[in-house]
């Protein structure tokens, strides 16, 4: 059969390394899910002799949902597994822990982990497919599948040549780097915006345009994906801060409708969540008819669904 | 062996006229829809719509495709990814008759995922089978239909091959000796 119908991966590390036809398939895979999730009955058996093991070494609360429910709507049986509380803390080794948990008859992992590189790691360790649910401020894979799959919905399939960019906290964002992958494989221009300090230093050389004025950047783009200000990875307190206060990063870089007036097209707004209203986005623009906010929320489940599908078929 | 035609183009505008005709016979197409089993079986459907309303004026008749892949018992195992096709059932199903409409029917397998996806869009008064094409004596499972446009006695090796004025110029149903790459 030609590579159109399965995956070039066994495994859904990162965006790097996946292929435009990747992309391709797991969207049109997704659009069909999507038509299941729409339906009075939203289940199908596909999955159903399939075990899957979602292991969060790292809080998330809508991944998490998401990906249960996904695995749910295929019929697969779940165990969920959580750092807190477990034997990590009392100083099991990852490869241990995912092992004790392969013995127990489990097909596939879905992990979230701090460390970046993790489920490369236990790619190289475990004898099972593993889904990047987010690794540290590496990659979040499944968020720019999403991502990308909504944006085909709301621009056309076509993202060739659109400008899409990706506003705020790039430094500390793994949404960033898995968004700026599959934007460039669908052959979009991309542009990172917010201030030098939350932009990373070589980024331009993944062939992104670098950007500190929002204003020029609302003017130039077709969509903008506004990110959440990560003061959870920004050190303590006392340390060096990366900007002076929150009010001043809202004055220069928070999304408006009224610096939204300046774009003559019909901008696209995308967040990955959980939003900050009043900070990187104002209630207004998130509760506008530019807004795909919730929508991005509703085709995770069937994103994920297709990349659980996809990555669940034997391999050649 | 050659190829051989099981059905040239003239015989298959006479069957498809003919399962018209039986389809009116017994159902009531103001309560009755057709759904189509994707890819090959909602060309049928299709065809048989138009058919159907030459026939019956009065009625719009409901044409449903049905995508059965997520629902297939072989997903897993089967030696080929299986990619899904586009569902469009437009409408629900619930207490309505339902005429599933497919090209060929061999194991029996596919109409037995097309049941339960079908129950996922409501749950139909009554459901009958009407194929083009009846492989008899291959069945895995005890499924038989209710309109047949021909039977045919095949092995298992060989491939029943329906074309589409559509897609190949002609309508007409061809038995290859081989299963096409």
């Amino acid at each position: 059969m030609s590579d159109s119908s399965s995956l070039s991966q066994r495994s859904l590390l990162g965006i790097r390394g996946l292929t435009c036809a990747d992309l391709d398939l797991i969207h049109s895979t997704a659009r069909e899910f999507k038509d299941v999730l729409n339906r009075p009955i939203k289940k199908v058996p596909s999955l159903r002799d399939f075990t899957v093991a979602n292991l969060f070494f790292e809080n998330s609360t809508r991944t998490r949902l998401s990906f249960e429910l996904a695995e749910k709507r295929l019929s697969a049986d779940v165990v969920n597994f959580s750092a807190a509380g477990s034997s990590v803390k009392k100083g099991e080794t990852l490869v241990d822990t995912v092992n004790n948990i392969l013995a127990m008859k489990v097909d596939m992992v879905v992990m979230r982990h701090p460390h970046p590189g993790a489920h490369h790691f236990l790619a190289s360790k475990v004898d099972v497919p593993i889904v990047n649910a987010g690794d540290g401020t590496h990659e979040h894979p499944t968020q720019a599948l999403l991502d990308t799959f909504s944006l085909r919905q709301s621009l056309g399939e076509d993202l060739t040549g659109r400008n899409i960019a990706i506003v705020g906290d790039i430094q500390h964002s793994r949404v960033a780097l898995s968004n700026i992958w599959a934007l460039k494989l669908l052959g979009a221009n991309v542009r990172v915006c917010g201030p030098h300090t939350l932009i990373p230093k070589h980024l331009s050389k993944l062939g992104v345009e670098v950007s500190h004025d929002l204003d020029d950047t609302i003017r130039w783009a077709d969509a903008l994906n506004m990110l959440r200000i990560q003061l959870e990875r920004q050190g303590s307190e006392d340390s060096v801060r990366f900007f002076p206060t929150l009010r001043e990063y809202t004055m220069r870089y928070g999304l408006t409708l009224e610096r939204l007036g300046q774009s003559s097209k019909s901008l696209t707004i995308m967040h990955p969540g959980p939003i900050n209203r009043g900070v990187e986005i104002s209630s207004e623009v998130a509760d506008s008819e530019h807004s795909i906010i919730l929508e991005q929320v509703e085709n995770g489940v069937a994103v994920r669904m297709a990349v659980l599908y996809l990555l669940a078929q034997k391999r050649g | 062996m050659q190829n051989q035609v099981l059905i040239p183009p003239a015989q298959f505008a006479l069957i498809l006229d003919r399962l018209a005709h039986q389809l009116i016979e017994h159902h009531d197409f103001s309560e009755t829809d057709l759904v189509g089993l994707q890819p090959r079986g909602s060309r049928l459907a299709e065809r048989l719509k138009v058919h159907l309303e030459e026939l019956l004026p009065e009625n719009t008749v409901n044409c449903g495709k049905l995508d059965v892949t997520f629902f297939r018992d072989d997903i897993r195992t089967h030696e080929k990814p299986l990619s899904p096709n586009v569902n469009d059932m437009g409408f629900t199903v619930e207490n309505r008759h339902v005429v599933l409409v497919d090209d060929v029917l061999f194991t029996g397998r596919t109409i037995r995922a097309g049941l339960d996806a079908l129950l996922a869009h409501g749950r139909p008064k009554s459901v009958s089978l009407a194929v083009l094409i009846d492989r008899r004596f291959s069945r895995e499972l005890p499924i038989e239909p209710n309109y047949i446009g021909k039977h045919v006695d095949s092995i298992g090796a060989q491939h029943v091959l329906v074309e589409w004025a559509e897609e190949q110029e002609l309508d007409r149903v061809i038995l290859l000796n081989s299963k096409p790459q």
